[in-house]
């Protein structure tokens, strides 16, 4: 090693060398820059992972991101970032970027079993649409489908939305977001009547306790974690309660820890509420005013496939939504068998802390604010879990004034801005309206100036029934977009390979990097990526905001939106829509979806003279009219009035994101409270106003085991989950050096009384073997997860050890929502 | 010369992948880098856990705001409610006798913007930025180019074709 001192003789001859004219290594060259050279153009972006939404700063010098830091004006996140979002400026130059379409071919043609050739993008997507006009015309709507993702931008999402639902006819439409929360969607419209939480991130500084369901934010929320942090070490009265399966890192500031069976959360809030009525607690006038009761259906299965031996044995399997009116005292009657000793009893978790929990929701003078993700929302009973939850804060009022929050934190950037607003799951179209519902339909068909009766009223295949339709050959043109199924999907050695590879079956891949997906499928596009393209992404706190184009996409790399905006115009209205729909409204003949869909009048609207001359906007120049405003301002009308209003267009580009509903220029913090709420009248105090009576629904539901428990051979809970180093199946985080270095692979993590029972310590090469499939990784004995006796632990970020062959694709049977954390494994010795 | 330069070379991945680049007009094999070339139903070996860091070096940053990485083994560091083991080396007042650096001054920085006495307790979890870099090598080569590189060579544009 060079030490301090000769390191400065070294500098000392490369500076008295490059006064002689002789070059010198880049290092010891002049240490001054200044003048133009050292500018830097900065702008506003948000972070491009998680649903947390920090806002980044983004520096560009010769048409390349150069830095990046945590935006001092971001209210999310004032300056600070995590590990992955410090190393944003990294993730868009990977060698290995994808920069041209990539096609099967054998023989100079598409063959499904064919070598993968560079192709231009007419070629592209002359195959492609020959494929999807073969496979509608034999097959008809139904046979096609696309898988998007929270990650898509606001306009990519809903441009995809019109594509698929408007064009070609089909509702077979789903967002990865389906793996990520779709139990918690479900359940705020079923309780709310409304999607997205009541509260926002402003909660973190007025609760005076948080509980964590299941939830390890220091990992994987890290910068609201930062703020519980902040609020716990400066105010000594505050309280954290941890609930996991596992010990992880949040443990670290947890005054009450509690580590649970799998699957047992149920019990534990059945039993709060139990608490809060027997001691008197029940807030009673909130209850009686903004409250109704239900009772739920019990035993609705598994999500499994229908001829599963669970799904036949399953009493409730076909109608697993299904409730019934009910009553306050019906419902205190059926919690009342949930006592501490039961909670304690089936979860494991000791009685004094149980209580110690209970009465942080029971004591009205405590603030408390319930955060949740994963840990809830992939359980087979996902939607219950929600609904319990809900149900304490409703019993005690604590709801929809700050401090007082159950807050459903997201996974993706913009799961709520583009899943879930946008509505691009199988039964949703924008603002909350259902595809199931006719006069949602009639006023989303009139906004596209589309002839009536054209959208389709059969919801789609979901994410995991696409897999099995793919499968068994009735889905054949499939486009995935986003992101990386193949590696996220469960059980997918045997339901979701099967489908990609199908000799039926025609897979297109749209990504900017070579993922297992992409491997895997018969074309692949190359995709512009974050700051590549001009965008928007809706957080977790109904925080809408958008970003610039900064620099441009590698060689032919375009963004999601040129891509679907372009392949509309490979198709006329008299190729897939139906005869009598052109009969009954001549106008539209002839056209392209392109005509119809996206130069309707209302999303060519706005001219390029409208676009901020300091910024490229390939997408607008290649059309000849600002898309993005335009498909923004389009979409923003079916919300506006309607307790989703969105600011016009220009305002976002100016501000750090704004909250929803932003009703006359003013974001909305806390939803459904008079003062707070300007859709909450004088007068009315607390209105749930998603719901037609202004009430929210507390659902009374029973603890149910998991779908697949271990027993003799496989003896081992499986549970999985992500790592604070890398975001998602890693394709991004895995090229930034720093971030693979210091993650470089998924290990089985378990307890070390369980490796020494088996004969295996850490370093150990071993087998994590399911029913359905197994992988290789080696032990992990200590570091960051402790998992009790008989639980292991393995994240799915590395595409060399793919743990999803190992899950059972057993989902919540009302949100279709996979279940990730709850299988049975054994371990053994590779 | 035992010097940077050594350091830098064993830093370039020498275990590309066999990912050919998708240019020209022959058949491209797509394949995830960083799985070993085998089919998606088939799982390879896995390779050894690879030994921490502990080389104590500084490594450079990539600009000005990244968090430095960290050059030693944090295993058992305790950060809990009570203890924060990391600034027992890193905090102003005890630099002086372990001679590692200090905690930037933004971490005395509150969340509005006033300087307080002691560390920010939004700062206090080292870890959710710090992170500690293990022996193995990037399997991706990344072509990220700091400021300092653009400043000092003829730029390209941004093209990366």
């Amino acid at each position: 090693m060079l030490d301090r001192r000769d390191f400065i003789k070294a500098q000392a001859v490369a500076t008295a060398a490059a006064a002689g004219g002789i070059s010198v290594p880049a290092f010891a060259q002049s240490s001054m820059v200044a003048g133009e050279d050292a500018q830097l153009k900065w702008s506003k972006a948000p972070c491009r992972f998680c649903g947390t939404g920090c806002g980044v700063m983004v520096a560009t010098k010769d048409n390349r991101v150069v830095a990046t830091h945590g935006d001092m004006q971001a209210e999310v996140n004032r300056g600070l970032n995590c590990v992955k979002g410090y190393f944003l400026s990294k993730i868009m130059y990977g060698q290995d970027r994808l920069t041209q379409p990539l096609m099967r071919m054998r023989d100079g043609k598409y063959h499904k079993e064919g070598e993968f050739y560079p192709v231009s993008w007419d070629q592209a997507f002359d195959e492609m649409a020959r494929q999807w006009k073969r496979i509608l015309k034999e097959k008809g709507p139904d046979a096609v489908g696309m898988f998007g993702s929270g990650q898509w931008t606001i306009w990519e999402g809903y441009a995809a939305s019109k594509l698929m639902r408007a064009g070609f006819r089909t509702n077979n439409l789903d967002p990865n977001a389906r793996h990520c929360m779709a139990s918690a969607a479900v359940s705020f419209i079923r309780t709310f009547g409304m999607d997205e939480p009541m509260g926002c991130y402003d909660d973190f500084e007025h609760a005076d306790a948080f509980v964590l369901w299941g939830s390890n934010m220091a990992e994987m929320h890290p910068i609201l974690w930062t703020r519980v942090t902040d609020r716990r070490l400066a105010h000594k009265h505050v309280k954290v309660a941890v609930l996991s399966t596992f010990e992880h890192r949040s443990y670290e500031l947890a005054d009450i820890p509690m580590t649970f069976h799998p699957g047992t959360d149920l019990v534990i809030l059945n039993f709060i509420a139990n608490h809060i009525i027997q001691t008197g607690r029940v807030n009673r006038e909130f209850v009686e005013k903004h409250c109704n009761f239900r009772m739920g259906q019990k035993d609705i299965g598994y999500g499994l496939r229908p001829e599963h031996v669970l799904e036949v044995r399953a009493a409730n399997a076909k109608e697993a939504a299904a409730s019934t009116p009910s009553s306050f005292e019906e419902f205190a009657r059926f919690v009342s068998d949930y006592t501490v000793e039961k909670a304690s009893e089936v979860s494991g978790v000791p009685k004094e802390r149980l209580l110690a929990l209970a009465e942080l929701y029971a004591d009205p003078k405590t603030k408390v604010m319930s955060l949740w993700t994963m840990g809830f929302n992939q359980h087979v009973r996902g939607v219950w879990a929600n609904h319990m939850v809900y149900n304490i804060h409703l019993l005690t009022g604590k709801i929809s004034e700050p401090g007082n929050s159950p807050f459903s934190l997201t996974g993706q950037p913009s799961a709520c801005g583009t899943a879930r607003e946008v509505g691009t799951f199988a039964h949703r179209l924008p603002a909350d309206m259902q595809v199931a519902n006719p006069e949602h339909r009639k006023y989303v068909e009139k906004g596209w100036k589309l002839p009536p009766g054209l959208l389709p009223s059969k919801i789609g295949y979901h994410a995991v029934l696409m897999d099995r339709m793919l499968k068994d050959g009735k889905l054949n043109a499939f486009w995935i977009m986003v992101n990386n199924n193949l590696q996220a999907a469960p059980n997918s050695d045997n339901e979701t390979y099967q489908g990609y590879r199908n000799p039926n079956n025609f897979i297109v891949v749209s990504d900017a990097y070579p993922t297992v997906t992409a491997s895997a499928a018969d074309l692949i596009l190359p995709a512009a990526m974050w700051v590549e393209k001009e965008g928007a992404y809706g957080n977790a706190e109904r925080r809408t905001h958008f970003w610039h184009q900064l620099v441009t996409a590698p060689g032919e790399a375009r963004s999601d939106l040129w891509q679907l905006m372009e392949f509309s115009k490979r198709f006329t209205t008299d190729e897939v829509w139906p005869k009598e729909t052109l009969d009954a409204n001549p106008d539209y003949r002839g056209k392209t979806l392109f005509d119809v869909l996206f130069k309707n009048g209302n999303v060519d609207r706005y001219p390029l003279s409208e676009i901020n001359p300091d910024y490229e906007n390939r997408e607008a120049k290649a059309f000849g009219f600002y898309v993005q405003k335009g498909l923004f301002e389009e979409y923003a009308e079916f919300g506006r009035g309607h307790g989703h209003d969105l600011a016009p267009f220009d305002t976002y580009h100016q501000v750090r994101g704004l909250r929803w509903p932003v009703v006359e220029g003013k974001e909305t913090l806390w939803r459904y409270r008079e003062g707070l709420d300007p859709y909450v009248k004088a007068g009315e105090g607390v209105k749930f106003y998603g719901n037609p009576d202004g009430k929210a629904v507390l659902f009374a539901f029973p603890y149910e085991p998991p779908a697949e428990s271990p027993d003799k051979e496989f003896d081992l809970w499986l549970v999985t989950g992500r790592v604070l180093e890398h975001w998602h199946s890693g394709s991004m985080t895995m090229r930034v050096p720093e971030l693979y270095k210091a993650m470089p692979m998924a290990l089985c993590f378990m307890h070390p009384d369980d490796a020494k029972a088996r004969g295996l310590r850490r370093g150990s090469e071993v087998k994590v073997v399911s029913r359905r499939g197994e992988m290789i990784t080696r032990v992990e004995t200590r570091g960051r997860n402790k998992p009790p006796r008989g639980v292991v632990f393995v994240p799915w970020f590395d595409s060399a050890r793919l743990i999803n062959k190992v899950t059972l694709d057993a989902t919540d049977p009302i949100s279709k929502q996979t279940d990730f954390k709850k299988c049975a494994v054994k371990i053994v010795a590779a | 010369m035992r010097s940077y330069m050594l350091v830098a070379l064993a830093a370039l991945p020498c275990l590309v992948p066999a990912l050919l680049s998708a240019q020209g007009t022959g058949p491209a094999r797509v394949d995830s880098p960083f799985r070993p070339p085998v089919q998606f139903t088939d799982e390879a070996p896995a390779p050894q856990i690879p030994a921490d860091v502990t080389n104590d070096r500084r490594v450079a940053r990539n600009y000005p705001d990244q968090p430095p990485v960290i050059p030693h083994n944090i295993r058992d560091y305790q950060v809990s409610l009570n203890n924060n083991q990391c600034l027992t080396c890193h905090s102003r007042k005890y630099v002086e006798g372990s001679q590692a650096p200090m905690i930037s001054i933004t971490h005395y920085i509150d969340r509005d913007g006033q300087t307080l006495g002691a560390v920010a307790p939004r700062r206090y979890f080292c870890t959710q930025c710090h992170v500690p870099q293990t022996t193995a090598q990037p399997l991706v080569p990344n072509t990220f180019q700091d400021v300092d590189s653009l400043i000092t060579r003829p730029s390209d544009g941004g093209d990366r074709k």
